[in-house]
């Protein structure tokens, strides 16, 4: 046990039962410092927190399926948005590229494990113990947060004693997700294989780097929000009261600083893992290498400048709202470069659509739609209208569900056979895929005319003339819903029933050093540095001119 | 090479982290206040000064519009005396506020305010306001409030109209009458 421990630490000694995993559940999994194990506790863990997440979000659209308040209290009601939210971003999409991020990037890098295997260890064990706590003030007195998952003051201030345990949870949350940064950055930095430079890095790999800066950027500046929020609500402090001389809307600028750049903490892993799957099954090296490395910091970099596009109807001075319109709608530039390149990657292309391949494609799409609903609400004239409404829903939706959640159901596929060293149904496969597709525009498309029409987002309750989109709508969640059990079904069928072996290189145009070693990887992978010639690199040729 | 130089790398990034945690809770609270007083959001942008002779008066009319809240947490009746008011900039002014308690027993709030135009916050002048203080009723007690205050005639030739709005926050101790981030204004 100690000996795998130190693996990552030192490997000076190399150790001579490597090919052994721990003995015993509890020394397997629990006490782990295996980057691929702890990836796999991350993985299982979304899973599990999107299905909770899921479940929720149901509750919201079997009560908004009809008009009138039917099934649910309000209360309640405003609970399972505010819980929905925060558990899809912070428990599901977070730590899934958490979970991706250690299985692949030792894998992509030639690095035997993590940087910090220990802590690395602790940055997931520490997860459980934070939902846990968020999910217990559901059943505490007066329930728990209610006010949105943005935890606006003076609304999530009346919140009930169970706040403290939802500051806690997010203090933890915070916690887990910085030391994971730390690894990341850790292990990019000190742990790549001699040859492989930062330019020659896989792009997943790179836009992983730049993420870890964003998440140790930003968030300890949500934890110092909700602590002031902690202090306001049980120890009399005013930051954000008005009565005492503070201001709520302080809270919206200090929220929203750490608010956009989650955004991109969310979808830049995602880029990478399209911009690793499209090559692939283009048969075609990724198109402008060199300009997605330097979209995504442009992109990374201009997520600290726009966060008041968030609060354009606050009250702002007409100078912050023209600054902040325009360099949001900046964004739009890196942005429409990656979409660029990623078409022009698979331009002319030897192209076949596995899974993976039609997951990147229809991320590529959709993501796009959200991409343009955000510049429609960056208009700040505009935003007036759109403010707080469906159209708000519609368009983060886009961006996360077949923007994240795509990308990282198609790097699952992707990646499934060099895990589990079998091949997953490609039929089922492709059915998940195409339910997919087709239910998650029925659920969030007519979100976009709900909202351009007034329909105010986090009610329980609507204006009749609503019913019909809602109608549509919640038969696409449910229908998405339960076609995400095909995805369980595929993993579990892939892990323990399917009987075809996946070969190392399990696609014949992947490139990358994930695909040297054998499927599924062997517990211990690199331990030796391998020697990288440039066919193992995919952007070898791009750099050595 | 693989592995070394971890410990100074990751004392690095925890010190990053610490210092944005410092900055969010420790720097942002007094740089919003700044902010808003340059921009004159709030109550931090408008100007509070001694009663002094006034510049002569310009002849330039402005209409001054007041409104008037009390937080639902606060059983007073609060009203503007005027709804409108038109004067001319630089002129001594004043105006006042009706304010009525309507609980069986004693209560005490506090009003905070700002201006609309923020532009115009940093013009407009208040030399004497009940909201400098903390404001105690007894039970059913009504009185009348006044602010004086004068328009600065520097005040930007486009602006026309500016509103000053009050709202009454409870205030039951007096010890709490300024919070942690009060703004200078007061
Ligand atoms: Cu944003």
């Amino acid at each position: 046990m100690s000996s795998i421990a130190d693996t990552g630490i030192t490997h000076v000694h190399d150790d001579h039962d490597h090919d052994h995993k721990p003995r015993g559940f509890l020394n397997r999994w629990l006490f782990t410092t295996n980057h691929k194990d702890i990836g796999t506790l991350y993985l299982v863990f979304s899973l599990l927190m999107f299905f909770i997440g899921g479940s929720m979000a149901l509750v919201i659209r079997a009560e908004l399926f009809v008009p009138g308040l039917q099934l649910v209290h309000p209360e309640f009601f405003n609970q399972m948005t505010t819980m929905h939210a925060l558990i899809m971003v912070f428990g599901a999409v977070m730590p899934a590229w958490v979970g991706f991020a250690n299985w692949m990037i030792p894998l992509m890098i030639g690095a035997p494990d993590m940087a910090l295997p220990r802590m690395n260890n602790w940055s997931f064990w520490i997860l459980p113990f934070a939902f846990t706590m968020l999910l217990s003030t559901l059943f505490m007195d007066g329930g728990g947060p209610a006010a949105g998952w943005t935890l606006y003051p003076p609304l999530s201030l009346q919140t009930g004693n169970s706040f403290a345990f939802v500051v806690f949870a997010v203090h933890m949350m915070g916690i887990s997700s910085i030391m994971g940064s730390i690894n990341v950055i850790a292990t990019i930095i000190n742990m790549r294989a001699p040859g492989m430079t930062l330019l020659r890095m896989p792009l997943f790999v790179w836009t992983w780097l730049i993420t870890a800066y964003l998440l140790i950027a930003v968030m300890p500046v949500l934890a110092g929000a909700v602590t002031m929020l902690l202090t306001d609500h049980f120890f009399g402090t005013s930051f954000f009261n008005a009565a005492g001389g503070g201001d709520p809307v302080m809270f919206q600028h200090i929220f929203w600083f750490f608010g956009h750049p989650e955004v991109y903490i969310m979808i830049l892993p995602a880029f990478g893992v399209i911009s690793e799957i499209l090559p692939t099954f283009s048969r075609k090296p990724l198109f402008g290498y060199a300009a997605m490395v330097y979209a995504t910091a442009s992109i990374a970099f201009l997520s600290f400048i726009v966060w008041a596009h968030h609060m354009f109807t606050v009250g702002m001075p007409l100078e912050g709202e023209l600054f902040f319109m325009y360099a949001t709608m900046l964004i739009a530039v890196p942005t429409g470069v990656k979409v660029f390149n990623w078409v022009s990657t698979m331009w002319k292309g030897s192209m076949t659509f596995e899974t993976p391949m039609l997951f990147a494609i229809g991320f590529v799409v959709l993501f796009t739609i959200g991409g343009l609903s955000g510049l429609m609400l960056a208009i700040s004239a505009a935003d007036f209208q759109y403010h707080d409404t469906y159209f708000v829903v519609a368009h983060f939706h886009y961006v996360l569900v077949p923007g994240s959640v795509f990308a990282l159901m198609a790097g699952t596929y992707y990646w499934l056979p060099k895990w589990t060293g079998m091949m997953y149904s490609e039929r089922w496969g492709k059915l998940h895929f195409w339910l997919s597709t087709i239910f998650v525009n029925v659920l969030f498309f007519p979100q976009h005319y709900l909202g351009l029409a007034g329909m105010p987002r986090r009610i329980p309750d609507y204006s009749p003339q609503f019913a019909d989109f809602n109608k549509i709508s919640s038969i696409g969640g449910f229908a998405f819903g339960l076609t995400q059990l095909i995805f369980v079904g595929v993993i579990v069928h892939a892990v323990w029933v399917s009987k075809k072996k996946a070969r190392a290189r399990v696609w014949e145009g992947a490139i990358g050093l994930e695909w040297t070693v054998p499927s599924p990887a062997p517990y211990h992978t690199f331990e030796k540095a391998p020697d990288i010639d440039e066919s193992m690199v995919p952007h070898a040729d791009e750099i050595s001119h | 090479m693989r592995g070394s130089g971890n410990t100074g790398l990751v004392i690095k990034l925890v010190l990053v982290s610490v210092s944005t945690f410092a900055f969010g809770i420790f720097a942002m609270p007094p740089l919003y206040d700044k902010f808003c007083q340059i921009t004159g959001i709030g109550q931090a942008g408008v100007r509070v000064e001694a009663p002094r002779d006034l510049p002569a008066v310009a002849e330039r009319k402005v209409t001054i519009l007041l409104d008037a809240n009390a937080n639902s947490t606060l059983p007073w009746e609060f009203e503007p005396v005027q709804r409108r008011i038109n004067i001319n900039v630089g002129e001594a002014s004043e105006t006042a506020y009706r304010v009525r308690n309507l609980l069986e027993e004693a209560s005490a709030g506090r009003a905070v305010y700002n201006v609309t135009p923020p532009t115009a916050a940093r013009y407009f002048v208040k030399t004497e306001c009940f909201c400098f203080s903390r404001q105690s009723l007894l039970a059913g007690e009504e009185k009348e409030m006044p602010v004086r205050f004068y328009i600065d005639p520097e005040l930007p030739e486009e602006i026309e109209e500016i509103t000053l709005s009050y709202t009454f926050f409870p205030n039951p101790d007096p010890d709490t009458a300024s919070g942690t981030t009060a703004s200078g204004s007061d």
